[in-house]
């Protein structure tokens, strides 16, 4: 390694960056780690495993495990009819779903109360069938589905464009069907875009606060969240079940960009270059192979 | 148009850019459906077979590599998807990356060849679906020149190793005379001659074709092949006609030599350079010029042609 000399805008550059990072981000965060084992430890676990608390974690992984893979099958399908397909009204259903990033959460909820509440137009004819949405988890799934339905299609979608469509075809001609030309080639060549889409997803839907406090009603023990735990916890002088439902928010977020690293295959993609098949570099001449 | 391709021969498809030589190079392998007209293979309609029966190897342009999978898994996705035994595939891959001496480099990835590998690892892998017929979209198109003249000469002998009928598209004359025992040459949409290149050469059909395989200049109202001409200092041969010595070019082993007729007109000679040297050509000299009487391509220039002297 050569050593290169660092000089002072290059340094105070850096040191900008990093106390930025540390004053927003770093600094925040630590102290609701601190404030949660502020009391020790025991204190910290009797915070979170209240009946309450438990319920939160686990509808909250329920919720990410139903809004994750249904906003990925959706995303994927839809970044491959964007990407493969020329349709009147493609631009309309391009600009559609980036609707719920520009859209405010709260008001994402209060549509689907309108649509799916009683007195919506579907929740009407739902809750004669049995069926409640709104207060209930479906909403809460839905409407975390809903703001975090953006990722993997933004994700995916340009990969597919890079990659274009001649692999396929390839695939087709040496023999592969519909389904082996996904799963031999597309996916593949997509996985990384869409793992890094499922993890915003994953994020997204695990923090999400404005929708789902809306659509749930927030009912305790049934329809909270971690998310909606810890805003009650505040709200109820609880401040050590605040700091320890984050903690717990914040550790699953660090296991799933923990998972994304390790699946993530770091090493091949430094070995592909910018797409330029068709020209050799110049410094590759043809060699005798065996040499 | 109807083209026949015989069995094991290897076709070029010549013509210019966008004159639907891929296209109709697609529409044999399936991944375009044609308007009208059918394919047939061994006398077997193929029109409506998709792509994954019709046991066609397609070389792309760019290749396609499969840049997820190293050149082993590359040569033997066609194997995999058919679920042949592991041992079976590892033999049949071997023997391929073999043909194609790409042994050495069968674990690495797409990214890390040169371009003349990564279009014989693709060879490969079209051929190891043992193709009824291999297409090659502008095999040559995407490497520069050195290699190219390597990858012609090295295509040429494996194809009379393995003999599969083949079809190859392109726009380089010299490289489609050079590789393919026969040619289709492809204009507009159109199919405008098929034949041996050195029957198409000497007997093209029309001016397009004339213009298009090799140098064309204009004289008594044909076209003519400049290196089919004759200078004389004298009136020695009969229908020699007078012309000026306009300029004089040394191109290595040949002389391009520019003439402008007296009732107007300009002609070009392409004269080698020990005769050129004979004459002592100057600008501003008169001589005779003539049809050297071996040359047989010749084409009347059609009432109010474009001149478009090659």
């Amino acid at each position: 390694m050569k050593k290169r000399r660092a000089n002072w805008p290059r340094l105070s550059l850096r040191a900008g960056a990093l106390g930025y990072l540390a004053l927003l981000i770093v600094v925040p965060v630590g102290s609701v780690f601190y404030r949660a084992f502020q009391h020790g430890a025991a204190a910290a676990w009797d915070a979170i495993t209240t009946t309450d608390a438990l319920h939160a974690l686990v509808l909250t992984l329920v919720v990410a495990g139903i809004a994750v893979p249904l906003d990925t099958v959706f995303g994927v399908g839809v970044a491959l009819i964007l990407a493969r397909h020329r349709f009147p009204g493609a631009w309309l259903l391009d600009a559609l779903v980036d609707i719920p990033l520009a859209l405010s959460p709260v008001v994402v909820g209060l549509a689907l109360v309108l649509v799916y509440g009683h007195t919506g137009w579907f929740g009407n004819w739902l809750a004669a069938r049995g069926v409640t949405v709104i207060f209930s988890v479906p909403g809460i799934v839905m409407a975390s589905a809903v703001v975090a339905l953006p990722y993997v299609v933004r994700e995916v979608l340009p990969v597919l464009q890079e990659i274009g469509t001649e692999q396929e075809q390839a695939a087709r001609t040496l023999g592969a069907g519909r389904v082996a030309v996904f799963r031999r080639i597309t996916l593949p060549s997509i996985q990384r875009g869409l793992a890094y889409g499922m993890t915003l997803t994953t994020a997204r839907v695990l923090g999400e606060f404005g929708a789902v406090a809306i659509v749930s009603g927030a009912i305790l023990g049934r329809t909270q969240t971690l998310t909606l735990f810890i805003s009650s916890s505040i709200e109820n002088l609880d401040p050590v079940g605040a700091y320890t439902g984050s903690v717990i928010l914040a550790l699953i977020a660090l296991a799933v960009l923990g998972l994304l690293a390790l699946t993530s295959p770091r090493e091949r993609r430094s070995r592909w270059p910018s797409r330029s098949p068709g020209s050799p570099s110049a410094s590759a001449p043809l060699s005798p192979s065996t040499a | 148009m109807t083209l026949e391709v015989p069995e094991r021969s290897l076709t070029a498809l010549l013509g210019p850019s966008g004159g639907g030589k891929s296209t109709l190079l697609r529409v044999i392998a399936g991944l375009e459906t044609p308007d009208t007209g059918t394919v047939e293979i061994d006398g077997e309609d193929l029109t409506g077979v998709p792509v994954r029966k019709r046991g066609i190897g397609f070389c792309f342009q760019h290749y396609a590599p499969f840049r997820h999978l190293t050149v082993r898994r590359n040569v033997a996705f066609g194997l995999e998807v058919r679920r042949l035994g592991k041992a079976e595939v590892r033999a049949k891959v071997d023997e391929l990356l073999d043909l194609v001496k790409l042994t050495a480099f069968a674990d690495r990835y797409p990214s890390q060849l040169s371009g003349g590998q990564r279009q014989r690892m693709a060879l490969a892998r079209a051929l190891a679906i043992e193709p009824r017929v291999l297409l090659l979209d502008e095999p040559f198109g995407a490497l520069d020149a050195q290699v190219r003249k390597q990858l012609r000469g090295w295509l040429r002998d494996l194809h009379s190793k393995i003999n599969v009928t083949t079809v190859l598209v392109t726009h380089d004359q010299e490289e489609a005379m050079e590789v393919a025992d026969r040619l289709a040459i492809i204009n507009d949409g159109r199919l405008e001659q098929v034949g041996a290149p050195a029957h198409i050469y000497d007997h093209p059909a029309n001016e397009f074709v004339l213009q298009f395989l090799g140098p064309a200049t204009e004289l008594d109202g044909a076209w003519v092949r400049p290196h089919d001409l004759v200078l004389h200092r004298g009136p020695k041969a009969p229908g020699g006609r007078r012309a000026t010595v306009e300029r004089v070019t040394h191109l290595g082993f040949e002389v391009r030599v520019d003439l402008r007729l007296p009732a107007g007109g300009d002609v070009w000679v392409q004269l080698h350079r020990g005769s050129a040297a004979e004459l002592h050509l100057a600008p501003g000299d008169q001589v005779w010029v003539s049809p050297s009487g071996t040359g047989t391509a010749r084409v009347p220039v059609p009432p109010a042609s474009p001149r478009a002297v090659g």
